[in-house]
């Protein structure tokens, strides 16, 4: 993995609810630190002097206790503690709110090289955002080769060999008023553990698309903005393969699983031929996924439907037919 | 399985053109081809993909072939590099 310095974590570039909102007070020569781990640390015991299990790799987060504390050492002369903060090599300090280190402070951070950001949102507000920026940028990835598409609101991975209709899939998905997250390669990322997020590779070049015989197209200038998204949580794995009349289909529909970083999801194969409505199909899953999530399974319940109408059935014959007619319902009498 | 390092040797980088090639190249083949470069796995067979490597000058890509006839197709893709993308 590349790894992340201070200044990519000043040039995220996230919007709204999700900024970060840093800016870069003092020590800009440490801007090229690296971030080694998604933790975030609140060095208030550390700068009382208690230095064990301190996390010097981590985030320094200064917030407001922090602040009034180390006007208190300043005040009184005593910079042992912090010389010794900085002498870990911390990657980078965060000041929350609009309070600015002192001079000697700031003297400090240039002579060990180290950067000084600060940012005016609360601490707890903050270290939300930073958290959770954190786990995406030091997410497990994989790039996957395949199209992601949003359909109906649920991100569905379409896979399958070079050839057998992925894009002209998507485009078609489009048409039909779907979007299109990524085409080609897809990278997925494990988000602590509990979900999968698809997102293009590289975003200048993501929403283009191959299609034999057309080249390159751009789906933001033909389909509009409309028709595109930048990431997506994948939730539904489908996989085209070329109609092989020998392979036996899953026919009931709820067996096949998909595992990508350690994440396990509901995968449908669709077999390919000439004729055969792959959109549609696709279409079709998605829906039947969200009722899922709804809590009704399609097949399950049509399944119950099925046997109580059997047992219905054998009730009524067991009460129309006569005594030795009864051995044939096979119930108990 | 082979995998090999090569070097883009032609000055503007992969853009368009040369991913182009590169597909070409390795679609005459039945083995999986792969490019790798940093975290990033990209099959050989896609023009997108190949282009997303965002490959300059002088960059180094793993190149990884499986299959039947992978000898053949990594001696290909190497000429192909060696020629700087041009026939």
């Amino acid at each position: 993995m590349k790894e992340f310095t201070v200044l990519d974590l000043l040039d995220l570039d996230l919007k709204e609810h999700n900024h970060l909102q840093l800016t870069c007070i003092a020590g800009r020569s440490g801007l090229s630190r690296t971030i080694k781990n998604a933790k975030i640390a609140r060095p208030g015991l550390a700068l009382s002097g208690y230095f064990v299990s301190f996390s010097g790799d981590s985030i320094q987060l200064i917030g407001r206790s922090e602040q009034s504390y180390i006007d208190l050492l300043e005040e009184k002369n005593e910079y042992g503690n912090i010389e010794k903060l900085f002498a870990y090599n911390v990657p980078c300090f965060i000041f929350i709110g609009d309070y600015r280190p002192s001079e000697h402070f700031v003297e400090l951070a240039e002579k060990n090289a180290t950067a000084i950001l600060s940012t005016p949102l609360e601490s707890s507000d903050f270290s939300r955002r930073l958290y959770s920026q954190l786990d995406e940028v030091f997410a497990a990835t994989m790039t996957i080769h395949g199209v992601l598409v949003e359909v109906y609101g649920i991100g569905v991975l379409i896979t399958g060999d070079s050839g057998v209709g992925k894009s002209e899939t998507a485009l078609e998905l489009i048409e039909r008023g779907h979007r299109l997250i990524s085409d080609d390669t897809v990278k997925l990322k494990n988000i602590s553990d509990s979900f999968l997020i698809g997102s293009g590779e590289n975003p200048m070049l993501a929403h283009h698309m191959e299609i034999r015989g057309l080249g390159i197209i751009n789906l933001t200038n033909l389909f509009g903005v409309g028709a595109i998204r930048e990431k997506k949580q994948v939730e539904l794995s489908v996989f085209l393969e070329t109609w092989d009349s020998s392979k036996q289909y899953d026919r009931i529909g709820d067996s096949l699983t998909d595992t990508f970083l350690g994440i396990t999801i509901p995968k449908i194969v669709i077999p390919v031929r000439p004729g055969r409505n792959v959109p549609i199909l696709i279409e079709t899953a998605a829906r039947n996924e969200r009722l899922k999530k709804l809590g009704y399974f399609s097949s399950k319940e049509f399944d119950q439907n099925v046997l109580k109408w059997l047992e219905s059935e054998a009730a009524r014959k067991m009460y129309f037919s006569d005594d030795d007619a009864t051995g044939e319902t096979g119930i108990d009498q | 399985m082979i995998s090999k390092e090569l070097e883009v040797l032609n000055r503007a980088g992969i853009h368009a053109r040369p991913a182009a090639e590169i597909a070409k190249t390795s679609s005459q083949f039945a083995s999986d081809i792969f490019f790798e470069k940093e975290n990033m796995k990209i099959n050989a067979k896609s023009i997108m993909g190949v282009i997303t490597l965002g490959a300059t000058y002088k960059t180094k890509l793993t190149c990884i072939v499986s299959g039947p006839d992978e000898k053949e197709a990594i001696e290909a893709i190497e000429n192909l590099f060696q020629r700087r993308f041009e026939n």
